[in-house]
């Protein structure tokens, strides 16, 4: 069985603060990561690999430091890592970046694609379904539990907004994962002096045969006009007194917004 | 337009690097240079002390003229049912899409998947002004596949300028597939749209890492331009039993889906989980000291008609189960009422409920970082506090009868 995980290496949003002065982004100081639904998905990969036997390719889609991440990947256990790079790809949005991995992975070939649920830094959670739709192969989004896998068939539990459904799917499929789905391992020793040494296969646009316009800016349907800071939350206010004096307080609060929004 | 530098004008200051949100500019050969993280977000423009950065023209082979948009006009709204009733979500996109095709002069239309009559003639009282219904089984249990073919389809045929679907479980999966399909952009969990007078292109706007920014989104070349919405941040029109409208029953042949679902499990707890649509969140965390206090929460949830959430702590100590986790591993939300009960405030749970309209904190800490971006702060014993608080929302129900 061959899986690919597609990871994405994303600053940690928990650190990134505005500069209240000039309204811009402060990343000084903040990692880069893996995206944490990602690991998730790897987790999900290796186990996979663990019980049946398969081979674990990890995929990204970035710059040359995008290598750390994938480096990073390996030394949990995955087997194969490639970098999709080339200076066409830059400025991508969903659907050019979904189009560009579908490309990759149907060059590398997939039994199961696994995707993290959606990306900390965009939260879209877009590029999953539609690189399962470029392959023309099914896709089960939010999955919380594996229930069985077969050389063709897979039955998972998705979580849904009001509990979860049980599913299942032919194979190929590709399947994008929540948290609850397990609990990725650390890499061993070993892994990361495999990762130390490990050659990381990087693919352009030209080896995957991707069209021009499809790709990158050029291929991005979706552009940012601008972004700026939220409206700052007006003032907080610290209620005072015994307990039952900050809540007769809360209360009354509470009902003047009422009154205010009627 | 691409992002570049003006090699001339660098002078190697590095403002711009650590500016840059996705990590996209590095130094090469003394000089900042543009890579591949690129978003074209364009901070950096106004960061650079010189100027150096400007936005570069680019023809793209896509452009097409907005005189060959002239058959896209009317907006569509994806309305979602469960268990054949539509879902509140639906109503909302109606209110913006009534808004929307007010101001753009077109009509507002509404497909309605695996529902009946009555729940289309709903959404026509809600503001839509024909609803298009496909009254089969094969769309009561959700599958990517028949709703994809079935949405796109329709899409190809009608041609609407502008498809709203809620971020919902089901709007977030398979509304992709149908952008995906054809060849057009999508705008993922929108906070608001607008219509940019010049263009006539909506303006979607959505929260980006985690809230801390706000990026406004365009799609200029293609059709439909499409976006999923939030779910209650956005206002219901009016409802007007009295509203007429067509209803058009539609039917789909030679449907195929490659998945299947089984079974549909309502989540056994009785307290609701769907905090995406709650209007009030009532969330723990490690303070609460154990699994049974949110059995206080739930009871406060549902005297406030809310929902009960919890950070990752609470998740991680089993006291509770993980749809109900908020914050940067589990949901985002932004509920009218949030009340953090003995939840500390570790940045990584503020993303995830920062958007929130008020905040309560209720925490024996009184430097804990919740308070920060609390609109109301309680310091004190929640199982003092919350049983209070019960007792008098209780009073005042009780009066208002």
């Amino acid at each position: 069985m061959k899986i690919i995980v597609c990871i994405k290496q994303v600053p940690d949003t928990a650190e990134i603060k505005i500069n209240p002065q000039t309204n811009t982004l402060m990343r000084e100081g903040v990692q880069s990561i893996i995206n944490p639904f990602d690991l998730h998905a790897l987790e999900a990969g290796l186990q996979i690999k663990d019980k049946l036997g398969a081979k674990v390719t990890v995929l990204t889609m970035g710059p040359p430091q995008a290598e750390t991440a994938l480096r990073e990947a390996v030394s949990m256990g995955a087997d194969e890592a490639v970098l999709l790079t080339d200076r066409a790809f830059a400025g991508a949005d969903t659907w050019a970046t979904s189009y560009t991995l579908a490309k990759a992975i149907k060059k590398l070939s997939a039994d199961i694609v696994f995707c993290g649920k959606q990306a900390i830094d965009g939260d879209t959670a877009q590029v999953g379904p539609e690189t399962a739709e470029f392959l023309n192969i099914p896709h089960i989004a939010y999955v919380r539990k594996i229930e069985e896998v077969k050389d063709n068939y897979i039955r998972v539990q998705r979580l849904m907004d009001e509990g979860y459904d049980v599913v299942e799917s032919s194979i190929p499929v590709l399947l994008t994962v929540v948290k609850e789905l397990n609990q990725p391992r650390m890499s061993s020793l070993k892994g990361k002096m495999t990762a130390k040494k490990a050659e990381i296969k990087k693919m352009s646009a030209a080896e995957i045969e991707a069209e021009e316009d499809c790709v990158g800016l050029k291929g991005s349907p979706t552009q940012v006009k601008n972004i700026f800071a939220p409206e700052k939350k007006t003032g907080r206010k610290m209620l005072e007194g015994t307990a039952e004096e900050q809540v007769n307080a809360l209360i009354q609060e509470l009902s003047m917004t009422r009154r205010e929004e009627n | 337009m691409p992002i570049a530098v003006n090699k001339d004008k660098c002078t190697a200051c590095e403002t711009c690097l650590i500016s840059c949100p996705f990590e996209a500019i590095v130094m090469r050969e003394d000089k900042a240079f543009i890579n591949e993280y690129c978003n074209q977000c364009k901070v950096c423009l106004s960061v650079c002390p010189e100027g150096a950065i400007v936005e570069v023209e680019e023809i793209s082979q896509f452009t097409v003229h907005s005189s060959q948009f002239t058959d896209y006009k009317d907006v569509l709204v994806f309305a979602e049912q469960r268990n054949g009733k539509v879902a509140s979500v639906s109503y909302e996109l109606l209110g913006i899409g009534r808004k929307l095709s007010n101001e753009l002069g077109t009509k507002l239309l509404a497909i309605l998947l695996g529902s009946d009559e009555s729940e289309a003639r709903e959404l026509i009282k809600w503001g839509a002004d024909k609803v298009y219904l496909y009254n089969d089984p094969i769309f009561s249990q959700f599958n990517d596949d028949t709703y994809t073919e079935a949405v796109s389809k329709f899409i190809k045929e009608n041609k609407p300028a502008i498809v709203l679907a809620g971020a919902t479980s089901v709007g977030r999966s398979f509304i992709p597939r149908v952008a995906a399909r054809l060849r057009t952009g999508l705008t993922a969990d929108c906070t608001s749209l607008e219509i940019d007078n010049e263009t006539k292109n909506i303006l979607q706007i959505r929260p980006a890492f985690g809230g801390n920014i706000m990026a406004t989104i365009f799609c200029p070349d293609h059709r439909p331009q499409m976006a999923t919405v939030r779910p209650r941040v956005i206002k219901r029109a009016e409802y007007n039993a009295a509203r007429t409208g067509e209803i058009i029953n539609c039917k789909i042949d030679n449907l195929i889906s490659r998945t299947k679902v089984i079974d549909s499990v309502k989540e056994i707890s009785e307290i609701s989980v769907n905090l995406h649509e709650a209007e009030v969140i009532v969330a723990g965390g490690r303070g609460l000291g154990d699994a049974k206090g949110f059995k206080l929460l739930e009871e406060l949830a549902e005297v406030m008609g809310g929902a009960v959430g919890a950070s990752r702590a609470a998740v991680d100590k089993g006291w509770i189960s993980y749809s109900h986790q908020v914050g940067q591993t589990g949901k985002t939300v932004s509920p009218k009422i949030y009340i953090a009960c003995g939840i500390s405030g570790a940045v990584q749970h503020l993303v995830g409920m920062q958007s929130s309209d008020i905040i309560i904190a209720i925490n024996k800490n009184p430097e804990a970082p919740i308070f920060n971006v609390a609109t109301y702060g309680i310091v004190g014993d929640l199982y003092e506090i919350i049983p209070l608080l019960i007792k008098k929302i209780k009073e005042i129900k009780g009066i208002l009868g």
